[in-house]
């Protein structure tokens, strides 16, 4: 006799009724699979699309190392507090005395409209930073008091291009640009020396190019905020709480951790927060419409089921195979999202904020399936109030 | 009756006793006023390779008759013996011992099959056999068994592309997987036509004669008593020998 069944009977024996199932009603539930999968591209993009957004904001921060404080003026609305803060040197100098501290670099930051000698017109972000100190970018010199480094991705700028700055005609010249994108608050950062930033920021600067002269007379001890890097290992450095305050109670500032610090670019906590209410309602209705399609689904073979009852499968056998059911769904399904959102995510428009990036969509792919087979979990539940008596009797 | 009379059989293993024995049921079904009395001091023996036949009126009891001795359901008061196991202390060790004592020792033939729609004949009995098997599942082979109620050429067909006598087959031979030491028997000639349900029950009494199986099948179906060995009827919840 011909062993002809198909089949594989090696399978261990939850999912041996399990995989058939889902075989047989694969009408039923590639439908379902669909929907997981458009769940799970969305949420790609999603995540995409937020991630682009905080590189947009705050890559240029992102970049400092991780140890990076920023002490803002005591009383500084948090909301955009980068340009809205003025500190000075007495402050500079205090933190500069704090045991932790193992460098303290002043900081200018103001936004601006220039036009480039093209006659395009850009919007930058002015990082007055001093030369060779851990906030100016690596490997650029920034000796020139009228040479800037941009961010690397910035557009219609390249090396030379004269930039003019609105209103008061400074002239400043791209001489550099970082290795990586640069952007604070949606705008291209311009690196410039310190001094340079003070004598536009005191409205003191001539039209043309600042001279080294010029820079030189500038009396301003004032700048926008002051980063801290503390000594590896410390409490400082770990953006501990109270070793900031104890430096904020002498030097009058209030000191944020580079992560604290992101909020207070221009709307990043409002984009953040947008992007990630629509991700968990997401993650809601991904649950909620899963356990929708099991509870139809356990109803449906409500009769199946207790006929296994009764032929002794135990209850803990059926919920697991349910259960199993939707853990395969769910996984097939999202990956399958998964492949469909990161293949249109490249195809997504150049100057879109988006970046995939492999944690997040890990993290939001282990939630998707994570939430779907709980939302399942509760639907199969009822089969444990299934009566294997009910298999007897007219039914079918 | 006593189980002296041991037909031609291999299944003697069981020391403990063979065939089933209802002593004094009692069943109360629902609740204050709806409560229904649908067992009332039920005795019955059936001996091992007997096919007993359970005839009598719709709501008569014979469904719970079945689920009492099946495990199912638990008799108000009385005792239940099957295969010599006392089902009350089985019981008390909890529905999973009760699964356990099903899948091994009882096997369940349905109304019209009731086989699991995404299995092929094949894969129905696999499954009987997985469910009450830790290990082995690979080297069991379900081809024997089709073969001897004459289903072996089905073996890859799902429920659907079967005709009900061919379901009903299947649907025994899922019931022997295990070697049960107790078929119970429900309407299986419900669907069927009379050639078929003559096929049928001829079918599941000869499997029963030649395994030594106990086996009570309730049914409404008088043409097909003439295969049992003997006939009860059921009336409102009583029990009484019937006349043929």
């Amino acid at each position: 006799m011909a062993r002809m069944v198909p089949g594989a009977s090696n399978l261990r024996t939850c999912v041996f009724l399990a995989l058939r199932e889902l075989s047989f009603a694969r009408g039923r539930f590639s439908l379902m699979g669909v929907v997981i999968a458009l769940i799970a591209v969305l949420m790609v993009l999603l995540s995409g699309l937020s991630a682009g957004l905080v590189n947009d904001g705050v890559s240029g921060l992102k970049a400092l190392p991780s140890s990076t404080s920023f002490a803002f003026d005591a009383g500084t609305k948090q909301d955009n507090a980068f340009s809205r803060s003025v500190v000075d040197e007495a402050q500079l100098a205090a933190w500069r005395d704090q045991p932790e501290v193992a460098e303290a670099s002043p900081m200018g930051v103001s936004i601006v409209n220039a036009v480039t000698d093209a006659g395009d017109q850009v919007d930058l972000t002015l990082f007055g930073v001093e030369p060779g100190s851990f906030l100016a970018p690596e490997g650029s010199a920034l000796d020139d008091p009228g040479g800037i480094v941009v961010s690397g991705t910035a557009a219609n700028l390249d090396l030379g291009t004269v930039v003019t700055l609105d209103r008061i005609d400074t002239e400043l010249e791209v001489v550099g640009f970082t290795d990586a994108q640069a952007t604070f608050g949606h705008v291209d950062i311009a690196y410039l020396p310190l001094a340079t930033w003070q004598l536009i920021a005191a409205g003191e600067a001539p039209g043309g190019s600042p001279t080294t002269e010029q820079v030189a007379a500038v009396d301003v001890d004032e700048f926008s905020v002051i980063g801290l890097k503390g000594v590896p290992g410390s409490a400082l450095a770990a953006g501990d709480a109270e070793a900031l305050a104890a430096g904020d109670a002498v030097a009058e500032t209030t000191t944020m951790s580079l992560e604290e610090s992101f909020n207070a670019s221009p709307g990043y906590q409002a984009e953040t927060l947008t992007l990630s209410m629509i991700q968990w309602f997401l993650y809601a209705i991904g649950a909620l419409v899963v356990g929708a399609f099991f509870t139809v689904w356990t109803i449906q073979r409500s009769h199946e089921l207790a006929v296994l009852r009764a032929m002794g499968a135990s209850a803990r056998y059926l919920l697991r195979d349910g259960l199993t059911q939707a853990a395969i769904l769910l996984i097939v399904f999202t990956a399958v999202g998964v492949g469909v959102g990161v293949g249109l995510g490249a195809l997504m428009p150049e100057g879109m904020p988006f970046a995939l990036e492999a944690p997040a969509i890990a993290v939001a792919s282990a939630l998707t399936i994570v939430l779907g087979v709980l939302g399942a979990a509760v639907a199969v539940l009822r089969i444990t109030r299934i009566e294997p008596i009910s298999a007897l009797g007219g039914a079918r | 009756m006593t189980t002296t009379s041991t037909p031609k059989t291999t299944h003697d293993d069981d020391a403990v006793g063979t065939g089933l024995q209802l002593r004094d049921i009692t069943l109360d079904v629902g609740d204050g006023a709806a409560k229904v009395r649908a067992m009332d001091s039920v005795n019955l023996e059936v001996a091992a390779g007997e096919l007993l036949a359970v005839v009598g009126p719709s709501g008569a009891g014979k469904s719970s008759l079945l689920a009492v001795a099946g495990a199912l359901a638990a008799p108000t008061s009385g005792d239940v013996r099957v295969l010599g196991e006392d089902l009350a202390a089985l019981r008390k060790r909890g529905h999973g011992a009760l699964a356990t004592f099903r899948c091994q020792h009882l096997g369940f033939v349905f109304q019209s099959g009731n086989l699991i729609p995404a299995l092929t004949a094949a894969d129905q009995l696999r499954l009987a056999y997985r469910l009450a098997h830790r290990r082995g599942a690979r080297s069991f082979d379900p081809l024997p068994l089709l073969d001897a109620v004459g289903m072996s050429h089905r073996a890859s067909h799902r429920p659907g592309e079967l005709s009900g006598g061919e379901r009903q087959r299947v649907g025994i031979a899922r019931a022997l997987v295990n070697d049960p030491g107790l078929l119970l028997v429900d309407e299986p000639t419900a669907a069927l036509d009379r050639k078929r349900s003559h096929e049928i029950v001829e079918l599941l009494a000869a499997r029963c004669h030649e395994r030594g199986i106990a086996a009570v099948m309730v049914t409404h179906d008088h043409d097909v008593l003439t295969h049992c060995d003997r006939v009860v009827e059921m009336v409102d919840g009583h029990l009484s020998a019937a006349s043929r």
